[in-house]
């Protein structure tokens, strides 16, 4: 059993203002927890959690990987969350570089084929895009889940950006076409939702870049069933 | 926190600012040592994913003069030791992160980066 982050210093303020974990946090928690062996035998070196909120999943995969030594990047277009991922490393005694950023923007070039673990929870809730969009310019606490169309506006960006393929009519492309995430051996955990429509974003992560997938947890979280997908460059067993 | 490692693997975004965006120059910067554990053989398998010239100046502008213009051939333990200091246990705490190109100025406070952009800079 691997202990669940100790998130006692968060005060009532920073969870008013930053994602307090709830049952997709645990379920990436338990996901990773399941494949801590594979995890260790990787010796991941960079590790990027987009969207690290409270801190929780990535001060975990700290504690999963214990001295293996890697950096963890983790990016919130939230100040208050990058600021409560730096406090909730600290408190676990874990190590974590936070960003205040979109996504992965400002580490995209330099990040070129090097990131062997990439956690994305992302804002999933389906809105409408108006609401999506203005919650990830306002960078307050509904982008943490105001997803707009089928919740899936915000990951489709993330999605071009682990691997990106020449069709892409996304807005924010051009730049990246060209650039790739994921290293080699790199793997990509997404919480998803049953309404993300699964099967489809596992068919086109497959067609489009070439990622195999498999799905690692579903669970019924009250009227979600939600699920962590994991992506590889090659089929895992 | 703002280490070199991290300062090494971040750009300038800024819509259109697309050459010479890397590396960002250090401003005004307020500098915290913070020990940490040295392990020699992930400093030299991070080496191939960081750009030698850019740390070196990077470490500079940190006060930090210990490193070879030059990345040598060879890693000795001392070198590696001295990586690691440079790479893992200097963090910038406050001050900002300017880009050469478009001179862009990223602030850093309380050890953390804010790369965001103005909807306008966006690219």
């Amino acid at each position: 059993m691997i202990p669940t982050p100790d998130l006692s210093h968060l005060t009532r303020h920073d969870l008013e203002q930053v994602y307090d974990p709830a049952e997709d946090t645990f379920l990436l928690l338990d996901a990773l927890e399941q494949e801590a062996g594979e995890l260790r035998k990787e010796r991941p070196m960079i590790c990027l959690e987009v969207g690290s909120g409270s801190g929780c999943v990535s001060t975990f995969l700290g504690t999963i990987l214990g001295p293996i030594p890697s950096l963890y990047l983790c990016t919130d277009i939230n100040q208050h969350a990058t600021r409560c991922t730096l406090s909730t490393g600290k408190q676990n005694k874990i190590t974590l570089d936070p960003v205040t950023c979109s996504l992965t923007r400002p580490l995209l070039s330099r990040l070129h084929h090097t990131v062997d673990i990439l956690l994305f929870n992302p804002p999933y809730v389906p809105t409408d895009t108006y609401e999506a969009s203005s919650a990830q310019s306002n960078a307050d606490i509904a982008g943490s889940w105001a997803g707009g169309t089928d919740g899936m506006e915000v990951t489709e960006r993330l999605l071009q950006d682990v691997e990106v393929s020449s069709f892409t009519v996304f807005w924010d492309t051009v730049n990246d076409v060209y650039q790739h995430l994921l290293s080699p051996r790199g793997r990509f955990y997404l919480v998803a939702l049953k309404q993300n429509n699964v099967p489809s974003i596992r068919s086109r992560m497959l067609e489009d870049f070439g990622l195999s997938s498999q799905i690692i947890i579903e669970r019924r979280a009250g009227r979600e069933l939600l699920f962590i997908i994991r992506f590889t460059r090659t089929a895992l067993s | 926190m703002v280490r070199l490692i991290t300062h090494n693997l971040l750009a300038c975004h800024v819509k259109g600012c697309t050459t010479n965006n890397f590396p960002l120059v250090f401003q005004d910067v307020q500098v915290e040592l913070q020990e940490a554990e040295f392990n020699p053989d992930f400093i030299r398998n991070m080496l191939p994913r960081l750009e030698w010239t850019a740390l070196v100046n990077a470490a500079k502008q940190v006060g930090d003069t210990s490193l070879p213009l030059e990345q040598p051939d060879m890693m000795d333990d001392e070198l590696l030791q001295k990586l690691h200091h440079a790479l893992m246990e200097i963090h910038i705490i406050e001050g900002a992160m300017v880009c050469q190109n478009c001179r862009h100025a990223y602030p850093i406070s309380n050890g953390i980066p804010n790369m965001l952009l103005a909807e306008h800079e966006i690219g």
